[in-house]
């Protein structure tokens, strides 16, 4: 298995790869390689030229903007993982990173590419759906901003042109005190998920919810927000009964369905995922109670 | 026309110059330009770890680079662990002293993912080595004796620093 020719570009800023992607009519760019790579070494992609962007200097970074986190497009998962920033800030994709394949593929791979490849069952996608991202995209003489909730498009497919790439993602901070809780389930630790929840929650004195983010991995064609679940936990007093309760909403969701995984079952791993991750962040929410549902 | 670059890798302290197609990926680069064969090539798409290496200091596939990518960049690879030809580094010790291998595959890429391991956290549990293995595939040993050798390993490291 090799990868098929090629022509390699490494231009050293984004105007440059912006410029060679608008010229390039069946460009992939290159970013930390850990599914471009294996997709041409199968040769399930056939570029003519490959654009590696990881000689742009300025697409790496970690900006605390206050109200948000700003990650460059190709900021790598580790550095993610190690960051104090955003371990403080956003506790929810901490404990997400680390589902994230295995050391060795989280020292190459980058934020930029997981949500332009788009897994459905990816944990920074659905960290990003989750937190209400926004990530910038920018092709020859323009950006834009693509709000998460409108950045898939279905199955593995972002909703960005083949003329742009993603600069940086914007990621906005809940308060300090919100619960939170990454929990996924996969046959082996490091492989992709068949079904993942995230889940975080404003909890106000007195233990009731002013606002909750439900969002499932693995079940649709790409990550998604529960907005049944959201809205019945909206001024409800967490509770394992209410937990338990709400949490049986995402048995109705149309899941995927492959060789390994029928629908129902990922309908199943949704609600006891969902179930786990609401105790879960109620638990660490500065006034939520402590609680473990199994 | 193959799109071809010339680049220049060190790899275990020596730099080796080449002219390679830009489609060559850095383990295929290492084996057969480098022909530093203990870099194995197992699955070619980032499951199996065995061509692991230490790309500045850092694991990575080396199945999932291109050759071209490492130009200037510094590796080192399974024959860069031991000090000398003499003597081996006491986690390969620990690794033959305790089976931690049987066809000796899976062990280029074992032992530099847990040289990475063991320095960023030098007295793990076995759980965390379990873990921190989860990325390479050994298909002979059932990894009783790599998890075993890689505490032991852990406690010599210790022990000798």
């Amino acid at each position: 298995m090799k990868p098929p020719p090629f022509v390699y570009h490494d231009p050293h800023s984004i105007d440059d790869a912006v410029s060679l992607l608008a010229e390039k009519e069946n460009a992939k760019l290159l970013a930390g390689g850990q599914s471009l790579m294996p997709m041409l070494n199968m040769r399930f992609v056939l570029p003519d030229d490959v654009i590696d962007i990881n000689k742009i200097e300025d697409l790496s970074y970690i900006r605390d903007d206050g109200d948000a986190l700003v990650f460059g497009g190709i900021t790598r998962q580790r550095d993610i993982e190690f960051s104090d920033l955003v371990e403080q800030k956003i506790p929810l994709m901490k404990e997400a990173i680390l589902n994230v394949g295995h050391r060795q593929t989280r020292n190459r791979g980058t934020f930029g590419g997981s949500l332009s490849h788009l897994d459905p069952s990816a944990e920074l996608p659905t960290v990003s759906i989750a937190q209400d991202a926004i990530v910038s995209v920018r092709k020859k003489g323009a950006t834009r901003d693509i709000p998460m909730a409108e950045f898939p498009m279905g199955y593995m497919t972002p909703s960005f042109d083949l003329d742009e790439m993603v600069t940086d993602i914007r990621v906005p901070i809940w308060p300090t005190g919100h619960g939170y809780a990454f929990v996924e389930f996969a046959r082996r630790h490091g492989d992709y998920a068949i079904t993942s929840s995230a889940v975080l929650l404003d909890v106000a004195d007195g233990g009731e919810i002013s606002k909750a983010s439900v969002t499932l991995g693995g079940v649709g064609p790409s990550p998604l927000r529960v907005a049944t679940v959201e809205e019945g936990l909206a001024g409800e007093v967490g509770s394992k009964e209410l937990f338990t309760e709400i949490a049986e909403k995402c048995r109705d969701i149309d899941a995927m369905e492959d060789v390994y995984t029928p629908a129902w079952y990922r309908q199943h791993l949704a609600v006891v995922l969902t179930r786990r991750a609401l105790a879960k962040a109620f638990s660490r929410a500065a006034n939520g109670t402590g609680m473990n549902l199994r | 026309m193959s799109d071809r670059r010339n680049i220049s890798v060190t790899i275990n302290g020596e730099t080796f110059e080449r002219e390679v197609e830009t489609r060559l990926h850095l383990a295929d680069f290492i084996r057969h330009e480098c022909l530093l064969t203990g870099t194995h090539v197992g699955c070619e798409h980032g499951v199996c770890g065995a061509c692991t290496i230490l790309l500045n200091g850092q694991t990575a596939r080396s199945c999932l680079m291109l050759a071209v990518q490492a130009d200037g960049q510094e590796i080192k690879t399974v024959e860069g662990i031991a000090p000398n030809k003499e003597e081996l580094h006491p986690l390969q010790q620990a690794f033959q002293d305790n089976h931690g291998l049987q066809c000796g595959f899976c062990t280029p890429g074992m032992l530099t993912t847990l040289l990475e391991f063991l320095e960023d956290n030098p007295d793990p549990t076995e759980r965390e080595v379990r873990e921190a293995i989860s990325g390479n595939l050994c298909r002979c040993t059932g990894y009783q004796g790599i998890v075993a050798a890689a505490l032991d390993a852990a406690k010599r490291l210790q022990a000798g620093s």
